[in-house]
């Protein structure tokens, strides 16, 4: 299938969708409820979920869907086309799966292909085995609320052969539906205690919205703390100490929540950094929760990923067998990008045994995770091995998705720092640039009399003259007074310069239509 | 191999006596009972817990550790198998829980086909598949970003498929229309519903919200509403008439939580799970007619709605509703759940379900389109699968007759009758009629040198008849008592949905058992 036509025909059904979503005549039943109150009303529902803001899927993203119906019902724009750079969605942008990953899956899902030669021995080997752990060999069964066991027992070697052999207990693996069903999972557990004994959770400000989502949903109290732009969005010890001494005075901290590589901001952590985090919790005695999605996706020299547990237990004995750690990893980044799967996995370190059968009570509600996450998790912690017909494939694909980040991350950098009023870390990791923008007081003014934040006046703006999606910095939340937005790197190069300078011949633009 | 830690959710149920009027308070940490261990005030890790639900917690927590004492021994079983013990049978038969694929049905060629296509494209080239099966995939994947399973898609699902689900809707209820607005899909129903039941239940009232909940019920979602601070308020229905819904049993119920809950849901299962029997209309008409008057929002889990064996037809509660006309129609709101996991498609793996919504008000829907976002997207294949499964194929499609072929609903219904005959059959069993849904839930009448027996091992009558159906038939069920009965009564729940010699060898075992049991405590 060619892959120009496929978009195509993405728009045209997109579009049609969001003609019935929004223009549709309404049903009659939902319409004229009005005669008497409502059982439900937004007065008597649960108030921590009005809480619930969630930036990266928000207004500008529904305005970009309604964009795109307009273009196709060939409405006149000044584009052609919206660019979502909104979301790290890789596959939406063009980049393919790995063969081998969707052959195994396939093959699991239509086991009749065993007998086809069209796949190699070692992907139908590898269908065969899944298969073998799933219920009346299906993907189609439950499985355990945990996750199949063999596929727990391959993540906990591949956490081994990715720490330089610290030990880990398939036990202590927990599959989930994405990283943010076992981000949110935690929280749950963690969130107690009323008014001053209140559970706070500290996160980094900028932070991905899915925690202050759930902490709002949960009631938690959210504890900001700052990394620090002008150092590469690095984290400062004493930051956390300010933002811990200051909650304390109306909260209980519990938990100290870090993403790296960074979400949106790009860091990577040092190994010096990660150390003096975890002296940090020991030593104020909080939960740790390391959200370690990007792990492959570090691009600067001299960056190199280090997992908290790893670092944790060549902290030694005091401190490995103490300090309180959860660490997420997912199929929808890396070099995969399997977002539409749903795979992720947590690993629980040195916490209570009776906590750890309620964290299993809370994951039965929800039955399972998806298996085809599941199968495919297997496949990412232990994809095709030297020797094996598919392994040259295999790397090549992956080596080329990964350097063609890196490249990517690098022009996005670059670019974005010829702009007057335009600066930008770099992009270390991850896949994101969260540059910060200079807003000129008057567009200032009139955000503030449309109600809205200057930096999303800026997006949509944007959005409207260009017609690229992104998120501005207000939904991850940055330092009073300063502007950013969220782009993602992932579209194809060619079309990731051709953004770059749409972003910069807007952003003169704006500066020109403002000052 | 099954190990000690998959540990299976009908299981993992609440041990507080069903027949209290509420029971109050959640296990988990919800602000009311706030109790889970502080990392960072212990140094010992030791949980501090608060006495009241200490007692509480721990039972569930063995419970669910363990898997119960039935799951354990079942574990034991399959090792001991495992390692040459010698048993009565070569292996376990699993009908714990309603999971048509690991019971040995197999999944339809049609659906996993079109999965393969969309998951490996390059199967579309040439004639392998069936040209329908090619069609489908091309269509499913035009709707997906990049053209790929593997990206994300829009909050509620996408939005083809929600159009064409909500297609099946309006087909499904004779023409009432359904809006894709209020349509949304989801990693399973259970998610949905637990989703809904976060925005029903005020944690910060001082007074907790109740739902009104079906006695025998599905255990998850007990669990479900007191993890989120809730109450339930248990309704029994009535087993002498066939497990039928009664309206002077939902006034009763309503009364009893006087005081201690404000009732906000009631939640109906339909055709019933554990119990089978399909609702009337007439008596869905009561419930709606109570819950307008009671002002009570409804939540109608329907997720067996295609699994029905009697002469009773399935109506989905919109459908009464609409038909019901105004002012009924107009305001009585109204959840209602669906998934891929059971019926013909019997897909529990691929976690596909979905929630409609009728009548909310639209600000609250607003929220509620909110928490979805939150849970980025539903899994692709699972919406897949609920596409496919609300849009078979249609006669003259290639994949046409064998899709219907091998699922002939003659052979399901005479399975559960066959089922339900020879269980009737042995003396000490009562089943009512299995009208719907995957189980069936039939009384045992325990003599009493049984129940003293289970007693002196600290356990309930119809766990202890279950484990030793486990040590010596190898026929794993589960207890009544996990899903809440009458004070006095005992049943156990066994799936149904099962090949025709799976089913033929667990009745065997199961009266060969039952024969030795009664005899053994009479």
């Amino acid at each position: 299938m060619n892959h120009g036509t496929s978009l195509l025909w993405k728009q045209r059904a997109l579009s049609s969708l969001s003609a019935t979503r929004r223009g549709l005549p309404k049903e009659k039943m939902s319409e004229n409820g009005m005669s008497r109150g409502k059982v439900l009303t937004i007065d008597n529902m649960n108030p921590t979920v009005k809480k619930v803001e969630y930036a990266v899927r928000g207004p500008i993203v529904q305005r970009a869907v309604e964009l795109e119906r307009e273009l196709s019902e060939g409405m006149k724009k000044p584009f052609a086309e919206v660019i979502k750079a909104n979301i790290g969605d890789a596959h939406a942008m063009g980049q393919q799966p790995i063969t081998f990953f969707r052959q195994v899956l396939a093959l699991c899902s239509y086991p009749e292909l065993l007998s086809d030669s069209i796949f190699p021995e070692d992907a139908k080997n590898r269908a065969r085995r899944i298969l073998n752990s799933c219920g009346g060999n299906s993907m189609g069964a439950y499985s355990a609320s945990q996750g199949i066991e063999s596929v727990r027992q391959d993540v906990a070697l591949y956490i081994e052969r990715r720490d330089g052999g610290v030990p880990c207990d398939p036990d202590n693996i927990y599959l989930t539906t994405g990283a943010s069903d076992g981000i949110v999972t935690m929280l749950k557990l963690l969130v107690c205690g009323e008014g001053a004994a209140r559970a706070g959770v500290m996160i980094s400000i900028p932070q991905y919205p899915l925690y202050s989502a759930a902490l709002a949903e949960l009631g938690a109290v959210q504890i900001n703390y700052y990394l620090n732009e002008e150092k590469c969005w690095s984290l400062d010890i004493s930051e956390l100490q300010r933002a811990l001494n200051e909650a304390r005075r109306y909260c209980n901290p519990r938990a100290l929540c870090i993403i790296n590589p960074g979400n949106p901001t790009g860091q990577v952590q040092s190994r010096q950094c990660i150390e003096d985090v975890i002296r940090f919790a020991a030593r104020e005695r909080l939960f740790l929760m390391a959200d370690e999605v990007y792990q492959d996706n570090v691009y600067a020299e001299g960056c190199q990923f280090h997992s908290f547990k790893k670092v944790l237990f060549e902290m030694g004995p005091e401190y490995s067998e103490t300090v309180e750690l959860a660490s997420f990893h997912s199929t929808s980044k890396c070099y995969m990008g399997e977002c539409g799967f749903r795979g992720g996995y947590m690993e629980i370190i040195n916490m209570d045994e009776e906590v750890k059968a309620q964290l299993t009570k809370l994951l039965s509600v929800r039955l399972c995770p998806p298996v085809p996450g599941q199968a495919l998790m297997d496949l990412v912690v232990n994809p095709p091995q030297p020797g094996e017909p598919s392994y040259e494939r295999f790397i090549s694909e992956r080596t080329a998705t990964l350097s063609a980040l890196a490249e990517k991350a690098k022009l996005t950098e670059q670019v974005l720092n010829t702009v007057d009023g335009i600066r930008c870390n770099p992009v270390q990791g991850a896949m994101y640039s969260f540059p910060r923008i200079a807003i000129p007081e008057k567009a200032i003014k009139e955000a503030t009399e449309n109600g809205q934040q200057p930096d999303m006046f800026y997006c949509m703006k944007m959005l409207e003259e260009t017609g690229i999606c992104l998120v501005p910095g207000s939904g991850f939340g940055q330092k009073d007074g300063t502007y950013h937005f969220r782009m993602t790197i992932l579209p194809p190069r060619d079309k990731l310069k051709i953004l770059l300078n749409k972003v910069q011949e807007f952003h003169q633009r704006f500066t020109q239509q403002y000052s | 191999m099954l190990s000690l830690t998959t540990l299976r959710f009908p299981l993992v149920s609440l041990r507080a006596s069903r027949n209290s009027p509420a029971r109050l308070g959640s296990m988990l940490s919800c602000r009311r009972r706030a109790s889970l261990p502080a990392p960072g005030r212990h140094k010992g890790r030791i949980p501090e817990w608060d006495t009241e639900t200490r007692t509480d917690m721990r039972t569930v927590v063995q419970q669910a550790v363990s898997g119960g004492p039935l799951h354990t021994a079942f574990w034991e079983d399959e090792a001991e198998i495992g390692a040459g013990v010698k048993k009565p049978f070569k292996e376990v038969i699993d009908v714990s829980w309603g999971d048509p694929h690991r019971g040995g049905v197999k999944p339809l060629t049609f659906v996993r086909q079109v999965l393969a296509a969309c998951l490996y494209p390059q199967l579309m080239n040439g004639e392998k598949l069936p040209v329908d099966v090619r069609q489908r995939a091309q269509k499913l994947l035009d709707g997906c970003a990049g053209w790929s399973v593997g990206s994300y898609s829009a909050t509620g699902g996408l939005p083809e498929i929600v159009q064409r689900v909500s297609e099946f809707i309006s087909r499904r209820d004779g023409g009432v229309p359904s809006n894709p607005e209020n349509i949304f899909l989801c990693c399973g129903s259970q998610w949905a519903l637990t989703r809904i039941l976060n925005v029903l239940v005020n944690a910060e009232e001082p007074y907790p919200t109740g739902v009104l909940t079906p006695a025998p019920c599905y255990s998850t979602t007990t669990l479900s509403i007191e993890g989120l601070g809730g109450v339930v308020v248990p309704y029994y229905l009535s087993e002498e008439r066939g497990w039928e819904l009664q309206v002077e049993e939902l006034h009763r119920a309503l009364e009893s939580c006087k005081g201690a809950c404000h009732p906000i849901a009631l939640y109906v299962i339909n055709p019933g799970n554990p119990a089978g029997q399909v609702q009337s209309r007439k008596s869905m008409q009561e419930v709606i007619r109570f819950a307008s008057e009671k002002r009570l929002f409804l939540l109608a889990d329907e997720v067996y709605q295609s699994c029905i064996y009697g002469e009773k037809e399935f109506v989905s509660y919109k459908r009464v509703l609409s038909e019901m006309g105004p002012p009924l129609s107009d305001t009585v709101e109204l959840a209602s759940f669906h998934s891929a996991s059971k019926g013909f498609m019997g897909e529990c793996g691929l976690r596909g379900g979905y929630v409609e919504l009728v009548n909310l008000d639209p600000a609250v829907k607003k929220y509620i389109y909110t928490l979805f976002c939150a849970d980025s997207s539903p899994p692709v294949l699972g919406q897949i699968a609920l596409d496919l499964m609300t849009n078979p194929p249609q006669p003259g499609d290639p994949s046409y007759l064998l899709y219907y072929q091998v699922r002939s609903r003659s052979t399901v219904v005479n399975n559960v009758k066959k089922a339900c005959e020879v269980i009737n059959s042995l003396q000490g069993f009562s089943c009512q009629a299995v009208e719907g849904g995957a189980f069936a839930f039939p009384r045992i009448h325990l003599p009493a040198k049984a129940i003293q027996k289970a007693k002196e091992a600290g356990m309930q009558p119809d766990t202890f008849y279950c484990l030793r159906l486990l040590e010596e038939a190898g026929v794993l069920a589960s207890p009544g008592s996990d899903y809440g009965q009458e004070e006095g009564t005992f049943h156990i729940r066994f799936c149904i949905l099962l090949p025709h010699d799976v089913l033929g060898e667990l009745l065997l075992r199961l009266s060969n058992f039952h024969t030795q049991f009664m005899k053994d405590y009479s």
